[in-house]
């Protein structure tokens, strides 16, 4: 079981490191629908023979919508738009995965520095979680892309659900589910924008989004 | 310095054209064609070693030098290589730097016998190499140091040799995949295969190894090939190591590296057949990703021992 | 029923009913109505007297919300009969961009009411929430509920401004998550199953790791504080208040950021209670300052006068977080502020407004001889100068007489000499685009519209919400001096 919660984490960062080096927005989509469904899939895993119908019932919650309904949302924003590709990110894909290279071990070193033990055989959890939350901030930074923005936005979100799981946090249910309403709405909020974007613009990217200064 | 060390090396030698023969016919096969015989490569050596060379008269003792580093460089990183239960005709603590400086002097002799003639193409072709080069080399060193963290040892021979199946449950043993991960990437990038360069394209645009050998003819392009596939096959033990660590006696652990050779000849054969080639700009990213790859497996492994 | 759940269900409810309502006027009555309900159940439960001592309640109605909640409820009741008139005048379905001439369409009334009630809701869920998981889902969800309102011209420049508000803010608040989850991890280990609600961590208090609760101090200012609009994190704020309609504005400035303050004072206050009000105090004051500082910088030669009152949101939420932080007497002070700030503000706005109504521009060098083309906006706009400016005899002039007693009473003299700097250049700033505007001959483009488009149901809103700010400057009736008092107490400001 350990090892297997071994390789779920290190599958976390790998998707990681494929949404910084995609430049599809769809494929950063399904990468990160990719990773929302290994972390609920996590703490089944970790907990061993101590998994209590309300953790199934809420790993099926949170698997759906980040596999299911989120990438729904997105892909429905891209679609039409010629959001295909981003050509001219603010940070070249190369250079994106690279940084990233370079927040694994300050992650590791942050992860550790919090002493968090994590639950059984994931004592990596605290430093993927922290690298995911790290990668989905770059990705706001580095991209342009409404949809892509929104990805990252999401990755920061899976970053902090993991680093919940790492503190073996339970929030009272009610407040869990309030926190997966207000993910999916902000995604479901996001795109509709990400879809006016691009009627108004013509584009999804939001370098077009200037003429507000001062 | 056992027998059977020896006999690597001399069964390398004698064995490494016939690699890319048999990815070539792995690749004849997927396309519906009958393809060159499996040995064509050792007709086309003995072929260009019967011709003479024309040299161009820009061209200094440089140009020349060029291909024997090639060969040279690839062959004496041959002798640390480790096969089959990881033994290799030299081992020494170090010997993955040796390995891996080899490997580099080598390219180094290619890139600047190309530059040497001053021709745009292989100017271009040698910019090229250089510059995926930079990208892979780290890879390597960066992978060959968490196995070396992983394993405890300093040698090639030893961290081939402390790889077994048991390793990959102990914690910290996933770091060992990616690392294999990370060495198929590295691999198809330095011996020119698919999806980082064309073996097969006749365009010089889109060239980067064969762009630097246009100019070298007869003999010296004999050296260059020949050095490719030597070079084929000292990277080729690092991956198929991952695939067949064998224990037992020498002579299984002969076996098993040759199997693994084999079978990675037409794993390049058939993975050539189905896959795209990428497009210039993206190879910087696949090999990004060998590097982010390889960085992963360091820390984890440097994690798992509990040190930093 | 207990009321401060139905404080948050009554406008949801009313906000279901607006989205099914067809006609445009009974969807307007029962905005307004809604708001008077909300503004009557609010004064009743003050009245009633506290609610929910019970430390493991999630929510509850006590001094630390009451004044707040008052403040956001009067306003929205301003805010929603100003609306009412507001959304009849803009019923065509197609409008002329002022600034660019464009044609553009409104987002559907319906929607919009509904968004509004929706908004009110969750700002009483922020106010009533004391369990700080229930309290991130509220905030996150005043952000969400509040993105479409923004966008209720729609046109390019708004679409940025929603797309920047909610991007900004949700990345915030997402920190602010993290902070959650950091301050449950600071609990000892055998109180991690505690309920995480201010009362009881403030019990708990002792017994927490310092630093983790530092840690989740600071990402929790962090994420509140970009909602808040403290500086540097404020980059959303001028541009959402600008483009937002004039009483959507209002709501963000005298609501929405407050809710925020609200938020951060409940951290405040655990680090109080575990000792650490030094560090916690020590952030909020330099960050009250740096958004003061930032305030006023950009204030100067500001040529858009929405923009104008968005940097002054900035630099009035600095003086409340400088407030908080110093405490004792400054804390009296920031809450009366907070108060004082809702309704000068919610003035402002409603007034620019009216002012961008009749000139059609948001250019400060093309509003002229306001005081003559519109006498009661003029009127209005110049009396909110005097108000925001902290000048007797209004309310914020008294709350930043408190801010200061508080100062000089802790001998905090470098924080003293820097508040009392970024005030007067604020007031010199804002004093230049104010006076040009309301005196002289009326401009050129002032003169076509003398229609003087100022319907009574324009003027009455902010005309109440001035007079509020004049009573807390005037007279402080003592069940709200009690309340402001105990509201010091409960969210740290004791020290």
């Amino acid at each position: 079981m350990e090892t297997f919660a071994e390789v779920l984490i290190i599958l976390v960062v790998l998707t990681n490191l494929k949404l910084l080096g995609s430049s599809r927005a769809t494929a950063c989509i399904r990468t990160v629908a990719a990773q929302g469904v290994l972390l609920a899939a996590l703490p089944l895993v970790t907990s061993g023979d101590a998994i209590t119908l309300r953790m199934i019932a809420q790993a099926l919650v949170s698997g759906t919508l980040k596999a299911f309904v989120l990438p729904f949302l997105l892909l429905r924003a891209t679609r039409g738009a010629r959001a295909g590709r981003e050509l001219a990110p603010f940070v070249g894909y190369t250079t994106s995965i690279l940084l990233g290279v370079a927040l694994m071990p300050l992650a590791l070193a942050l992860g550790r520095k919090l002493g968090v033990t994590g639950p059984a055989g994931a004592d990596l959890l605290a430093p993927a979680a922290l690298f995911t939350l790290l990668v989905g901030l770059l990705i706001i930074v580095c991209r342009k892309q409404a949809v892509t923005l929104v990805v990252g936005y999401l990755a920061m979100e899976n970053g902090i659900y993991a680093m919940g799981l790492a503190f073996a946090q339970r929030e009272p249910l009610l407040v869990e589910m309030g926190i997966l309403l207000d993910v999916f709405a902000a995604v479901f909020v996001m795109g509709l924008v990400a879809r006016h974007i691009h009627r108004e613009f013509d584009t999804l990217d939001t370098d077009r989004l200037s003429s507000l200064k001062g | 310095m056992s027998a059977a060390a020896i006999l690597h090396l001399l069964i390398a030698f004698a064995l490494a054209p016939l690699m890319t023969g048999v990815a070539n016919r792995v690749k004849a096969g997927f396309a519906g064609r009958t393809g060159a015989p499996v040995l064509q490569p050792y007709y086309d050596l003995a072929r260009l070693l019967r011709k003479g060379a024309v040299y161009s008269t820009t061209t200094t003792w440089v140009f020349r030098l060029g291909p024997c580093l090639g060969v040279a460089g690839a062959a004496a990183a041959l002798v640390v290589a480790p096969w089959g239960g990881g033994r290799a005709t030299l081992a020494f603590d170090g010997d993955l730097l040796f390995f891996a400086a080899a490997l580099a002097l080598a390219r180094f002799g290619t890139i600047l016998a190309a530059l040497d003639t001053g021709s745009a193409f292989e100017g271009m072709g040698a910019s090229r190499e250089a510059t995926f080069a930079a990208l892979a080399e780290p890879s390597l060193l960066v992978g060959l140091l968490a196995l070396a963290r992983a394993s405890g040892e300093l040698s090639l021979s030893g961290i081939y040799h402390a790889l077994t199946p048991g390793h990959l449950a102990a914690p910290g043993g996933v770091a060992v995949l990616l690392v294999a991960a990370a060495f198929g990437i590295v691999f198809l990038a330095e011996n020119a295969r698919l999806p980082v360069d064309d073996p097969n394209t006749h365009l010089e645009l889109t060239m980067i190894h064969e762009a630097m050998a246009l100019d070298h003819g007869g003999p010296d392009l004999a050296l260059i090939h020949y050095g490719a596939a030597l070079k084929f096959w000292a990277l080729g033990t690092l991956v198929a190591g991952f695939v067949a660590p064998v224990h037992d006696g020498a002579w299984t652990a002969l076996a098993a590296i040759l199997g693994g050779m084999f079978l990675l000849s037409v794993a390049v054969g058939v993975a050539e057949s189905v896959m795209a080639r990428l497009r210039l700009a993206k190879v910087p990213n696949f090999l990004a990703a060998a590097f982010a790859l390889s960085v992963l497996a360091l820390l984890l492994s440097a994690h798992a021992k509990g040190g930093s | 029923m207990n009321l401060p759940l139905a404080l948050v269900l009554l406008p949801a409810g009313a906000a279901l009913a607006a989205f099914l309502t067809r006609a445009d006027r009974p969807r307007r009555v029962l905005l307004v109505a809604t708001a008077a309900t909300h503004a009557a159940l609010v004064i009743a439960g003050w009245a009633r007297g506290a609610t929910g001592d019970d430390a493991e309640a999630w929510l509850g109605l006590g001094p630390a919300e009451l004044p707040f909640l008052a403040a956001t409820s009067l306003l929205f009741l301003a805010a929603s009969v100003y609306g009412a008139g507001y959304l009849a005048r803009e019923a065509a379905a197609e409008h002329v961009d002022h600034e660019e001439g464009f044609l553009f369409q409104n987002t559907r009334e319906a929607a919009f009411t509904g968004g509004l009630l929706l908004f009110l809701a969750t700002m009483s869920l922020v106010a009533v929430s004391r369990h700080f998981g229930l309290l991130w889902v509220a905030v996150e969800a005043t952000t969400l509920v509040s993105a479409p309102l923004i966008y209720f011209h729609r046109h390019h420049r708004s679409l940025e401004a929603t797309w920047k508000y909610l991007l900004v803010c949700s990345v915030g608040i997402a920190f602010a998550l993290l902070g959650n989850f950091f301050l449950a991890g600071a609990l000892p280990r055998g109180a991690s199953h505690v309920p995480m609600t201010q009362a009881v961590l403030a019990e708990n208090a002792a017994r927490m790791n310092p630093a983790w609760l530092k840690a989740a101090f600071v990402l929790l200012l962090v994420g509140y504080g970009t909602k808040m609009g403290l500086a540097p994190m404020h980059t959303w704020l001028p541009d959402a208040h600008s483009e937002a309609p004039s009483m959507v504005s209002a709501l963000l400035s005298g609501a929405l950021l407050n809710g925020a303050l609200l938020a951060i004072l409940r951290a405040h206050a655990v680090c109080v209670a575990a000792g650490l009000g030094d560090f916690s105090g020590g952030l909020l004051v330099f960050l009250g300052l740096v958004s003061m500082g930032v305030a006023a910088a950009f204030l100067i030669h500001q040529t858009d006068y929405k923009r104008m009152l968005a940097y002054s949101s900035v630099e009035h939420m600095g003086v409340m977080a400088l407030g908080w932080g110093v405490g004792g007497a400054a804390a009296f002070g920031a809450g009366l502020h907070m108060m004082g700030h809702a309704f000068t503000k919610g003035m402002l706005f409603l007034a620019a407004g009216n002012l961008l109504a009749i000139w059609r521009s948001k250019q400060t060098s093309e509003v002229r001889g306001a005081l003559r083309a519109a006498p009661a906006s003029g009127a209005l706009w110049l009396t909110g100068f005097l108000a925001i400016s902290g000048l007797p005899p209004f309310g914020l002039f008294l709350s930043e007489l408190r801010i200061l007693q508080g100062l000089v009473a802790h001998a905090r003299w470098t924080e003293t000499a820097l508040f009392l700097a970024f005030l007067a250049v604020v007031f010199v700033a804002m004093a230049r685009v104010f006076l040009r505007m309301v005196f002289g001959e009326p401009s050129a483009k002032g003169e076509t519209p003398l229609r003087l488009r100022e319907p009574i149901s324009a003027v009455l809103p902010p005309l109440a919400l001035g007079l509020g700010a004049l009573v807390l400057g005037v007279w402080i009736p003592s069940w709200i001096h009690s309340a402001l008092q105990g509201m010091g107490l409960m969210l740290g400001g004791g020290r």
